[in-house]
């Protein structure tokens, strides 16, 4: 028996650019408890809805996280959309559904790169976040900005697209899904890779399942939970099945993602061919009143927005569950026993983004 | 580039902002945009750096964090706010928990505003960060030799 004692990991530390602070009880190299505590990037982020106009409070919606904006301000809309009672056009649908999928795909191959990273294997990391550059390009050629585009409004969204596009985002994903086909080799069957990632911070499907947590990390240990099947917007009419593994590991959770992607872009090529033509937004008219709760499927999982209004310019409410807040519990149960040098792998193999958590 | 001197390395820290000029710090050092080619290098210790790249605005939690990061660094140091949270508060100047840019707390030498910050408005203001960083330095040393003189006459 060794001496119990605590290490500190973070608020600042090299695996994770983010704040998050955990104390490790360690006796000998193996974790005994993990102690979370979090409030370092709290901004108060939904006490603004108090302050903005509901219209302009999409721009602070955007901002709750600069990975999955697209995600939170389009979460943002459809709950004062349900609210108010509008019906968003047909191609608005389309277009919300394709950026969402750019979305997630820049999401993945970020997070893939960082996983890489925190194993030490730079070379792929880096190869992540090249394949990463070009989806970011894509944005930025069809929307204006690279990582936070403000397209939505209540109603539906600013920009179109035109043929041209079109054409240009076809070509870019052929060849984002040939490079990442070159770096899936590396990423599934590389020996560094497994040796740090197979049979690490095993969760069981009951444990998941108990825990409460969503997205890739709960689908990687044979959880279907994807709220992407509810149908909202437009994936009511595409064709797609949830990305499962039943292994629960962290190497499934690598797999689970990198398979997303592949389908994100199967995704976004039908929903291009199959979008119809027509009105951006419809004019919304009246104040919200009433109280409505919409839940969206972010890169991370599965995100509940929740607002309450009476009949003014300003929200009463605004509260968002995000997916990290979630998968916490997850995360704690999988230090419980693990090694010392697996907890850079295992806080990253949940896809952790504070800024969301703490908002 | 032919009269560098020294190659400064980098902290970065979180401080509250939203992740995007975070991942753009990040994108700014991969090869695509390359800032490592200045000479600089992202480090995870602030003893050992040089130039603290602060994104996000302060709020009461993080206030003695970035305090304490900003001590740890080792004279001549170098501080660059990125994103307009870091400069001024931004998009959440109202919301009740931030105190205001990360200039309520720590000297800050170069302003880089931004939402997000792009890339290149990153690396230019690192270029200007590595020049600031040779001029003090080279103050640094002309009054540690200074002083050493005197030490040594008395």
């Amino acid at each position: 028996m060794g001496k119990k004692s605590v290490i500190p990991f973070g608020p600042q530390h090299p695996v994770l650019p983010e704040p998050i602070h955990l104390d490790l009880v360690v006796e000998d190299e193996v974790v005994e408890e993990a102690i979370p505590n979090i409030g370092f990037i709290h901004r108060g982020l939904e006490g603004l809805a108090e302050k903005k106009d509901f219209n302009e409070m999409v721009y602070v919606a955007e901002r709750t996280c600069g990975i999955c904006s697209f995600g939170h301000g389009m979460g943002y809309c459809e709950a004062v959309e349900k609210l108010m009672n509008v019906e968003v056009p047909e191609r608005a649908k389309y277009l919300r559904t394709i950026w969402m999928e750019f979305s997630r795909m820049h999401s993945h191959l970020l997070w893939l790169g960082l996983t890489a990273d925190a194993f030490g294997f730079e070379s792929l990391f880096y190869e992540c976040w090249r394949i990463r550059e070009w989806v970011l390009d894509i944005m930025e050629k069809t929307t204006g900005g690279r990582i936070i585009f403000s397209v939505n409004q209540v109603g539906g969204v600013h920009r179109d697209l035109d043929e041209d596009q079109i054409r240009f985002m076809k070509g870019e994903l052929d060849r984002i899904e040939r490079d990442l086909k070159n770096c899936e080799k590396t990423l599934f069957e590389d020996a560094t890779v497994q040796k740090r990632t197979r049979g690490i911070g095993v969760l069981s499907k009951q444990q998941i399942h108990d825990l409460g947590a969503v997205g890739p990390f709960a689908r990687a240990s044979g959880l279907k939970y994807d709220m992407r099947m509810t149908g909202y917007e437009a994936y009511g009419n595409l064709d797609f099945e949830p990305v499962i593994s039943d292994e629960g590991d962290c190497y499934a959770r690598i797999l689970v993602r990198t398979k997303e992607i592949y389908q994100s872009i199967r995704l976004i090529r039908q929903a291009l061919d199959q979008m119809p033509a027509g009105e951006l937004s419809v004019p919304v008219k009246g104040m919200p009143k009433g109280e409505a709760m919409v839940r969206v499927e972010q890169p991370r999982g599965e995100a509940v927005y929740y607002v309450n209004g009476e009949n003014t310019r300003f929200l009463n409410r605004f509260r968002i569950r995000t997916p990290t807040f979630a998968n916490l519990p997850g995360l704690c149960q999988m230090l419980q026993g693990a090694n010392y040098a697996d907890v850079g792998i295992l806080v990253v193999s949940i896809d952790p983004c504070i800024s969301c958590t703490e908002r | 580039m032919a009269n560098v001197k020294r190659s400064p390395w980098i902290l970065h820290y979180d401080g509250s902002s939203c992740n995007g000029c975070d991942i753009e710090v990040l994108a700014s050092m991969t090869p695509v945009y390359d800032a490592e080619r200045l000479g600089v290098e992202n480090t995870g210790d602030p003893m050992q750096a040089d130039i603290f790249l602060i994104t996000g605005g302060i709020n009461s939690q993080n206030a003695s964090v970035v305090k304490q990061l900003y001590d740890q660094m080792p004279r001549p140091k170098v501080v660059v706010a990125v994103g307009i949270c870091a400069c001024t508060g931004g998009v959440f100047k109202d919301a009740y928990n931030i105190l205001g840019g990360a200039d309520t707390v720590i000297p800050v030498d170069i302003y880089v505003p931004g939402c997000a910050a792009r890339p290149q408005s990153i690396i230019d203001g690192i270029i200007r960060a590595r020049d600031l960083f040779q001029k003090r330095s080279e103050e640094h040393d002309a009054l540690m030799k200074k002083k050493n003189l005197e030490r040594r006459q008395a």
